[in-house]
């Protein structure tokens, strides 16, 4: 991790939706290379921050750059700098492993020669060669979700932003795809990643956690459970969100 | 000698070339407050839908209060009160019409089993004209919870009734399926969750259509062979690559914080101790634990790996 450089800097990020507040004046900086868990209770104004930061969104008011851009002005720049994946959506179910692959290596405008060598390389990878023709449909939750994160970083951007990736998968293979976001954070991308899953908040470098609309703690996990006098992650969120 | 609420005989279901359940056995006793554990595809919801009379299985009995879950499906759908994984309740009305469309479908009303619902309705009572669609996801899930138990069912079963649910949220709902035990109703709930696990009376771990062990929380983890160890470092991820590489080493999980170790026998703490110091690891630290749940899930997973 590098603290020289953030490739997310936030400053009063405020989003309204009408009279309701969705995202009261945020601050915060993501550093390069850094795991960043963001964190918070069901409508605490994750999804409405985490929209913003993809450019999917414009906020009300604030000043916001994400990998080096101005939010305003870079939208598009920047959607080609970031990789996105979701655990509810990010493979096309009825194309096949390495038609997704490409597909979305396509969209992000890598060569020919690119994409088949980056496809090799991941199928190696992940040892998902013997399924190159297989449906998306047809592999286990667990796979699914590891070649998601894969396809998601197969441009090589400065960041990655993982809405509930591990959502419902097994212990196991959970385990295996914090390997591969590790590995993703050595290799100097950024994650930037939402959890319902307290052992793996443990897992960042720094998390954050919202709640109401504001960010109601940031720090290493070991700072907060020191600041909340607390065991475990699990007992620093409980005891901010209630 | 415990009555039994729900006996499942050797059901199996597949879907084509999927075998969502292979030959499962399982009964659940009256009043029992009893987990399904498991991941997304290990088949609970396959399982839950075969019991709620929606899944016609391939082989197997399963009865529920002593119906059969095939030939008796219209009895078993007046004692159940269901909870699906998707939220099932009609957007478009309010909070009130939601509740009194599922009492009247039962031939009951609000009022007649309102003592069993109150605790949990109280909640969102304040809201009853507003829509469903416009409920805060809490809400929606107490919502539910109430429609699903406002005709007095023997059995109420949810199916990941806290998934995608925040840990304060999901503390809030089990403690609301605790309190629901009082009406001596028995509980099915599913989980992919394993710290729910240690809520519940008895638990079965599923995986791959298998059940791999069915118990009290305590004595699944009482069961735990082997010593575990945790062990945690300042650089946690060279830590466990370099346990990965470790000769004894039987399995490395990561853990919050600690990784979890287990290792083969006869291999003293202090011969670990002096191979993490030739790795040069700092702030290292080294205690034995009890398993929990998914230490056991994580264990058991490994051992069918190994036998399959």
């Amino acid at each position: 991790m590098n603290k020289e450089t953030a490739v997310i800097r936030v400053r009063d990020l405020v989003k309204k939706f009408g009279k309701f507040t969705a995202n009261d004046k945020l601050c915060f900086d993501v550093y390069e290379g850094e795991i960043f868990g963001f964190l918070g209770a069901n409508g605490a104004g994750k999804t409405t921050a985490l929209r913003i930061l993809c450019g999917l969104s414009l906020p009300t008011s604030g000043e916001i750059s994400v990998a080096g851009l101005d939010l305003y002005s870079n939208r598009e720049r920047i959607k080609k700098r970031i990789g996105y994946m979701s655990q509810k959506f990010s493979l096309y179910e009825d194309l096949k492993v390495y038609e997704n692959i490409r597909l979305y290596a396509g969209i992000y405008g890598l060569s020919r020669k690119e994409i088949k060598q980056r496809t090799d390389e991941l199928l190696e990878t992940l040892e998902l060669e013997a399924v190159r023709n297989k449906r998306i449909a047809e592999l286990p939750l667990g796979w699914r979700q590891k070649l998601a994160f894969s396809v998601a970083i197969i441009h090589r951007p400065r960041i990655v932003f993982l809405d509930e990736p591990t959502g419902g998968v097994d212990p196991i293979t959970r385990r295996q795809f914090w390997d591969m976001i590790y590995q993703a954070s050595r290799d100097g991308i950024t994650v930037f990643v939402t959890t319902h899953y307290m052992d793996e908040a443990e897992y960042c470098d720094r998390v954050c956690i919202m709640e109401a609309g504001r960010i109601d703690a940031i720090g290493t996990p070991t700072e907060l459970m020191e600041e909340y006098k607390a065991e475990n992650m699990d007992e620093v969120f409980i005891r901010i969100a209630r | 000698m415990n009555k039994i609420s729900v006996d499942i005989q050797n059901i199996s279901k597949s879907y084509k070339d999927v075998k969502a359940l292979k030959d499962i056995s399982l009964q659940i006793n009256q009043g029992e407050l009893f987990g399904l554990i498991g991941p997304d595809g290990a088949g609970k919801t396959s399982l839950i839908r075969i019991l709620t009379t929606l899944l016609i299985p391939d082989s197997g009995i399963a009865t529920v209060e002593g119906y059969d879950v095939v030939k008796d499906y219209k009895e078993i759908r007046k004692i159940t009160g269901y909870m699906a994984g998707r939220f099932s309740l009609y957007q478009d009305l309010t909070v009130e019409e939601n509740m009194n469309f599922y009492a009247t479908v039962f031939g009951t009303t609000i009022e007649e089993n309102y003592d069993l619902v109150k605790d949990i309705y109280s909640h969102i009572e304040p809201f009853k004209k507003r829509r469903a669609g416009k409920l805060s996801g809490g809400m929606k899930q107490k919502l539910a919870l109430s429609c699903a138990l406002i005709h007095r069912p023997d059995i109420l079963i949810l199916d990941e009734p806290t998934t995608g649910v925040d840990a304060v949220s999901r503390k809030e709902f089990w403690e609301m399926l605790m309190r629901l035990k009082d009406h001596s109703i028995t509980i099915l709930v599913s989980t992919p969750y394993m710290d729910e696990a240690e809520l519940c009376d008895r638990v079965a771990l599923i995986q791959d259509g298998i059940i791999l062990s069915v118990d009290t929380p305590g004595n699944i983890t009482g069961n735990y062979e082997g010593k575990l160890l945790a062990v945690r470092a300042e650089d946690l991820y060279q830590l466990k690559k370099d346990l990965a590489g470790y000769e004894h080493t039987l399995s490395v999980y990561l853990f919050g914080q600690n990784l979890h170790l287990t290792m083969m026998e006869k291999n003293s703490e202090k011969d670990l101790r002096s191979y993490l110091k030739t790795k040069g690891h700092g702030e290292l630290r080294i205690d034995q634990i009890n398993p929990n749940i998914e230490d056991c899930f994580l264990d058991l997973m490994a051992g069918k790996e190994r036998n399959p």
